[in-house]
């Protein structure tokens, strides 16, 4: 045999120690700290992409386009508040910290919220005066840190959300890091300057649903029982958790995804902790509907909703509204690659930037830098969102009327069919062409 | 003096009654009468008037209260004076967990014993406990005054900031990042201050006290700490 012409094997990369692995490795050895980032998760997960509408023919009647109305709003907090609220789109703003986001960022929600007629929400560090004053509808998150918690701000805002917990880190407090960590941060926070601001895990007087309950009841008496009080937590054992909720006295139950964004979090708690939002959706329904309370107890749920079609399919599920982070911020201008050059210098590429922690947001949204804060426009910015949610409100209403539903509401599991297996068993729809559903069985 | 029986009152009417009240009322002396352990008595106040509560109360007594001065002649349940912005609060009896939990300030006087978390994650309240405290008392304390007549339970004010504790009886332990640190002129000072505020004049000794409050070496996360936590 001539040895010059042996065939060689060409070099394999291995599948499990890939080169982002690898890199993690080495960046760990070299460092001995775990890696921490914003933003959800970014591994591929069954998603709503896995699902399809089925639309109208012979056996369904569709609604015209442009003729037949298709509502699209939606109540919150009908249980027991005095003064419920009525959105005009059932698409809401996410909680999000003044802290994690300059003010700036903060306000251009609040302004495209309002023009959209929709909801925002304020998050660990307590209620600023332009969110406030751009924000129509203003949700106030009582977190366990408390960070700003007073009772004037929560006289202020239109309902309370009880936050037990989020889809990027389920069980996890939070850590706003020293560098975003300014003199009006650490003011309304109550701490020095500089130093990494820990948010605790668990809320610091009370413990179980037994004692939610007596919460929540003196949130409603210290509001003479105007607001609606949501309970969020993160999608781990969304039966239960909804149905302990319910029992809590939530008016509300917002139900967040692990891919639901965070400002700072391990990367391994954002991967490896949590359920995709597919999965936990009609767990949650059914907790509602064995308790009767499907549509008196309103469902939202958020992590990873992107178009019209992703707030279609979660509403078919069977959720009242849904809630977007993540999303809000790209139509913000986070990750667009016209800052591509400073990106670089940061060692990343426009729509990799997960570094949020670090306040260097070339962006001007994830920073307490004043610079760089001062690159967002509120006006403008808020326009954005307006525009973008309006988008998915069409587009949810395209669907909607093409399966015949004169209200987004009632899109329901029978419109829908899945791509994959997997996504069938978790949505509980066939998958697609069969009338088998994984999981039920049918004898 | 306006009188409230929760035997015939409900307590939604009682809180319905003390928020109406404006800054310049002049029905400035409350009473209620058969508390019974209720939850969420006094609640959100925001004026100047004094609340007797006569007898127990349950969960978030005077929770979130500015202002008001809310006397608990009984023992107090979960959460008593928490988030409290300003006012005074004062439980006659014992309280339970998470006392003053969160509060941002105002004057918290708890003449019994104070159960577990006492001043946890507290913001600015003065904290006088003329009993002793439970375990993870001061835990995450941002700032403000947590005093104790007595003893202090494990692992007291552990990842603790800038607020200051004073024990003068023992401490069971410290939790991480919480020290004992020397008591100079200007603490016996605060110190004298509170206890009249408590209403102890000068029967007490300052000088018997101990200090504690954080080393700070857990203010910006470094690796080779990560063992403390």
């Amino acid at each position: 045999m001539d040895s010059n012409h042996i065939p060689r094997t060409l070099p394999r990369q291995s599948a499990t120690f890939d080169p982002h692995t690898m890199a993690e490795i080495r960046r760990a050895a070299a460092t001995g700290i775990y890696d921490i980032r914003g933003a959800g998760t970014k591994r591929v997960l069954p998603h709503f992409d896995d699902l399809l509408f089925l639309g109208a023919s012979i056996s369904r009647y569709p609604l015209e386009g442009y003729r037949e109305k298709c509502a699209t709003d939606v109540w919150l907090g009908t249980r027991f508040a005095k003064k419920p609220i009525h959105l005009k789109i059932p698409i809401t703003i996410a909680g999000m910290s003044f802290g994690a986001l300059s003010a700036q960022a903060k306000e251009a929600l609040g302004r495209g919220a309002s023009i959209a007629g929709t909801s925002t929400t304020t998050g660990d560090g307590g209620m600023t005066p332009e969110e406030r004053g751009q924000s129509k509808t203003l949700i106030y998150q009582y977190l366990p840190s408390r960070y700003g918690m007073n009772p004037d701000d929560l006289r202020k805002a239109d309902a309370i959300e009880v936050v037990i917990g989020q889809g990027a880190k389920p069980g996890g407090g939070g850590m706003l890091l020293g560098q975003k960590i300014s003199d009006r941060v650490a003011q309304m926070r109550n701490l020095p300057k500089g130093i990494d601001q820990r948010s605790a895990c668990r809320h610091p007087d009370w413990t179980g649903p037994d004692d939610l309950e007596i919460k929540i009841e003196e949130l409603r008496e210290i509001t003479d029982w105007e607001k609606p009080i949501y309970v969020k937590v993160g999608a781990t054992r969304p039966y239960y958790d909804v149905a302990l909720a319910v029992k809590s006295g939530a008016d509300v139950v917002v139900l967040d995804g692990m891919q639901g964004g965070t400002a700072a979090t391990q990367e391994v708690f954002i991967e490896h902790v949590g359920l995709p939002i597919l999965a936990a959706i009609r767990p949650a329904v059914q907790a509602l509907q064995d308790l009767g309370m499907h549509r008196k107890v309103q469902l939202i749920v958020s992590g990873g909703i992107r178009n019209g079609a992703d707030v279609a399919k979660a509403l078919a599920l069977g959720a009242d509204a849904v809630a977007i982070g993540t999303a809000a911020l790209v139509a913000l201008g986070d990750n667009d690659p016209i800052h591509e050059e400073e990106y670089r210098k940061l060692g990343t590429t426009a729509g990799a930037y997960d570094d949020w922690q670090d306040g260097r947001d070339p962006a001007g949204i994830t920073t307490q830098d004043p610079e760089l804060a001062a690159r967002l426009d509120p006006v403008s910015a808020g326009r954005r969102l307006a525009n973008y949610l309006s988008v998915l409100a069409l587009e949810a209403q395209t669907i909607a009327r093409a399966c015949g539903k004169s209200h987004l509401h009632n899109l329901e599991p029978e419109d829908l069919v899945a791509l994959t297996i997997e996504a069938a068993a978790m949505a509980r729809v066939p998958l697609a062409g069969t009338d088998w559903i994984p999981g039920q069985l049918k004898f | 003096m306006s009188v409230v029986d929760l035997a015939v009152t409900s307590r939604r009417e009682l809180n319905i009654q003390l928020h109406a009240l404006a800054p310049n009322t002049n029905q400035t002396h409350w009473r209620v009468e058969n508390p019974n352990g209720q939850h969420s008595l006094a609640v959100g106040l925001d004026a100047p008037v004094t609340v007797e509560i006569a007898g127990h109360a349950g969960y978030y007594c005077a929770g979130m209260n500015k202002q008001a001065t809310v006397v608990v002649e009984g023992n107090a349940g979960v959460g008593v004076a928490e988030n409290m912005i300003s006012g005074m609060v004062h439980v006659k009896g014992d309280a339970s967990q998470a006392a003053g939990a969160t509060a941002h300030g105002g004057l918290l006087v708890i003449d019994g014993d104070a159960s577990a978390r006492c001043g946890i994650s507290m913001k600015g309240v003065n904290i006088v406990v003329k009993g002793s405290i439970g375990p993870m008392s001061a835990f995450m304390a941002q700032s403000g005054t947590l005093i104790v007549l007595g003893d202090a339970g494990d692992a007291l004010g552990d990842s603790i900031y800038e607020a200051r504790l004073f024990v003068r009886g023992s401490v069971k332990s410290l939790g991480t990042d919480c020290v004992e640190k020397t008591l100079r002129e200007e603490h016996k000072e605060e110190l004298r201050e509170l206890l009249n505020a408590a209403g102890l004049g000068d029967a007490i000794n300052v000088d018997e006290f101990k200090r504690y409050g954080s080393s700070r070496k857990l203010y910006n996360f470094h690796v080779d700490n990560a063992a403390a936590y």
